[in-house]
């Protein structure tokens, strides 16, 4: 039994087929990544196991459960996280602030206790401030942690929705596209951060395009095209198929991914 | 603690010094009447302030719970022969009451729709009051007795002027306190981005019921509060008017800002009153500043004018 198991999920917006008979499964500590064109459906593939979209079709499986349609919120109560392609910052508030949101889990929010400010809930306060300083630490953010995250450039924000992703402790980390617009320093910095992430046992799943970190850190790639999984494998396994290399490596990708 | 923003006890500490302040710069009684209906507005603008500033929903019918506390506790004594304090107790109840069942379905609409729905309840709790001449009074409005405490009557300016600000000062403390805290924090995260606040664990549709009662409950204590005080209540209470005027309170002070609604509160209370001296063209001029504060301090009155202060600072 895997930690997650996705199986046979298919979605269609309006005529267009964005998945047909997709699945995966990931484990603890693995390192899974998710690879296509554009338009391959790997973001909705994200949204249909985060509960965001509601498969037509198939199922999603946490620890052999059956959580198919679940809202976000309750499946992130079972440990699963995620990060957005195009960032969904908490803009008006501090990069601290959109951490601890994170921890809104771990909290125990009793709403009499909230209102009356009890000892209780501002010793709560207290651990989460403490316990997201350690997390934008781990980030490399911590020197930024009390300024609006309007005022954060691009590759800031992407790390700072990791921190914010791990605040919840997830069993499950679903990075969608964590290097893009990244320079290669702070490609090498999500490298690195993922690698950490994975050896602490989290499951990773990750979708993104730059060939050298797929192939640096994934234990397994999964390749999707038009909705359908193409291929699936160990990193050198993928980047030597010749249906890969004809729908989304090409030429030049094989020379970065075997640069790697 | 929010940068931009005062700290919980320097708002308190504020609100506190005006209170004690007031009745000694303005002791006739004509000003404390004025400053007690600018204590009630301000619980009512508090709650709202929470559900607009706080976590980005509107409501445009939110004198309908204002008009459900303050009828409530004036229909009460006649009806079912209780004293004027269990019927706002009972009010703000239906109003909660009325809030959950109402909110969990037009609380999923965003943006114009939910204003709109909003507008239709405040509509709807307006036309009841109307119409049910029988239970209500109509149009012509309704008297109630004195409120008694303790064998003795709760009457005078100068009384209800300190239990008003007693009220507006602990609702903003209660408010204050739910902004720091996860709960708050959730608020303001789903004001931002309802997926993002989903995917790390707030249940968003949870979260925007229990604002929107906590808001329909500051209102609905307004409103039996205003009922108690003036002891005559018409529909005007549960207007649409009334509810466009909430939500300028909480514009114009600066949403978000806890003292901003109280401020808004007092500047559309006080305004009225001191702009009498302009005879016919009342309001013509209160409509002028209302756009002028809108031009030059955007973000409103208390945020606009702590970002000047911090620039200036800083410059």
């Amino acid at each position: 039994m895997s930690l997650l198991e996705a199986r046979g999920l298919s979605i269609a917006f309006g005529g267009v087929r964005a998945l047909e008979q997709v699945g995966f499964t990931v484990d603890r500590g693995e390192v899974l990544a998710i690879i296509g064109p554009n338009g391959a459906g790997k973001t909705t593939l994200f949204n249909v196991v985060t509960g965001l979209y509601r498969a037509h079709g198939g199922e999603v499986r946490l620890d052999g459960r059956d959580v198919t349609g679940l809202p976000p919120h309750a499946l992130a109560a079972r440990g699963l996280a995620r990060t957005f392609q195009n960032l969904e910052i908490f803009f008006r508030m501090s990069a601290l602030e959109n951490v601890m949101v994170g921890r809104h889990l771990k909290e125990r929010r009793r709403l009499g206790a909230e209102l009356l400010g009890l000892p209780s809930v501002l010793r709560e306060n207290r651990e989460s401030r403490a316990r997201s300083r350690d997390l934008l630490a781990f980030v490399g953010l911590e020197e930024r942690a009390d300024e609006p995250a309007t005022g954060l450039p691009y590759g800031a924000l992407k790390r700072l929705e990791i921190a914010r992703a791990l605040a919840c402790e997830p069993r499950i980390l679903m990075l969608d596209e964590p290097a893009a617009g990244c320079n290669p320093v702070e490609t090498e910095e999500i490298d690195r951060l993922i690698a950490a992430i994975a050896r602490q046992g989290v499951a990773v799943v990750l979708v993104e395009h730059d060939m050298r970190l797929v192939m640096r850190i994934s234990d397994r790639v999964l390749v999707l095209d038009q909705g359908r999984r193409l291929a699936e494998g160990t990193p050198s396994q993928v980047r030597s198929d010749p249906r890969v290399i004809d729908a989304y490596l090409g030429r030049h990708g094989v020379a970065a991914a075997h640069a790697a | 603690m929010r940068p931009g923003t005062f700290s919980k006890l320097a708002i308190l500490g504020t609100l506190l010094l005006v209170l004690a302040v007031v009745p000694l710069v303005l002791p006739s009684p004509f000003h404390l009447r004025v400053a007690t209906l600018v204590w009630i507005n301000a619980t009512a603008a508090l709650g709202l302030a929470l559900l607009i500033g706080l976590a980005g929903q509107v409501s445009l019918g939110h004198a309908g719970f204002m008009g459900i506390g303050a009828y409530a506790t004036a229909l009460g004594p006649k009806h079912l022969g209780l004293d004027p304090l269990s019927s706002m107790a009972l009010g703000i109840f239906a109003a909660a009451l009325l809030a959950l069942l109402v909110g969990r379905p037009i609380l999923r609409l965003k943006g114009h729709y939910l204003a709109v729905a909003t507008l239709g309840l405040g509509i709807l709790v307006h036309l009841v009051i109307v119409s049910e001449v029988p239970v209500t009074g109509g149009p012509d409005g309704i008297q109630l007795p004195h409120v008694e405490l303790l064998g003795r009557r709760v009457t005078g300016p100068e009384l209800w002027y300190w239990i008003t600000g007693t009220g507006v000062v602990l609702a903003a403390w209660l408010a204050l306190n739910l902004e720091d805290s996860s709960t708050g924090r959730a608020l303001r995260a789903l004001h931002d981005s309802e997926i993002a606040a989903s995917v790390v664990g707030v249940d968003v549709a949870r979260h925007k019921l229990v604002v929107f009662v906590i808001a329909a409950v500051y209102a609905a204590l307004a409103g039996g509060l205003f009922a108690l005080f003036n002891r005559f209540v018409t529909p005007d209470v549960a207007g649409f008017l009334r509810s466009i005027e909430l939500v300028t309170m909480v514009v114009i002070g600066g949403m978000g800002s806890i003292l901003g609604a109280v401020v808004g509160a007092a500047l559309l209370t006080v305004l009225p009153q001191a702009l009498t001296v302009f005879h016919e063209y009342e309001h013509a001029v209160l409509g002028l500043l209302i756009v002028l504060f809108m031009v030059f301090l955007r973000q409103g009155i208390v945020p606009g004018l702590a970002g000047r202060v911090v620039r200036r600072r800083s410059a």
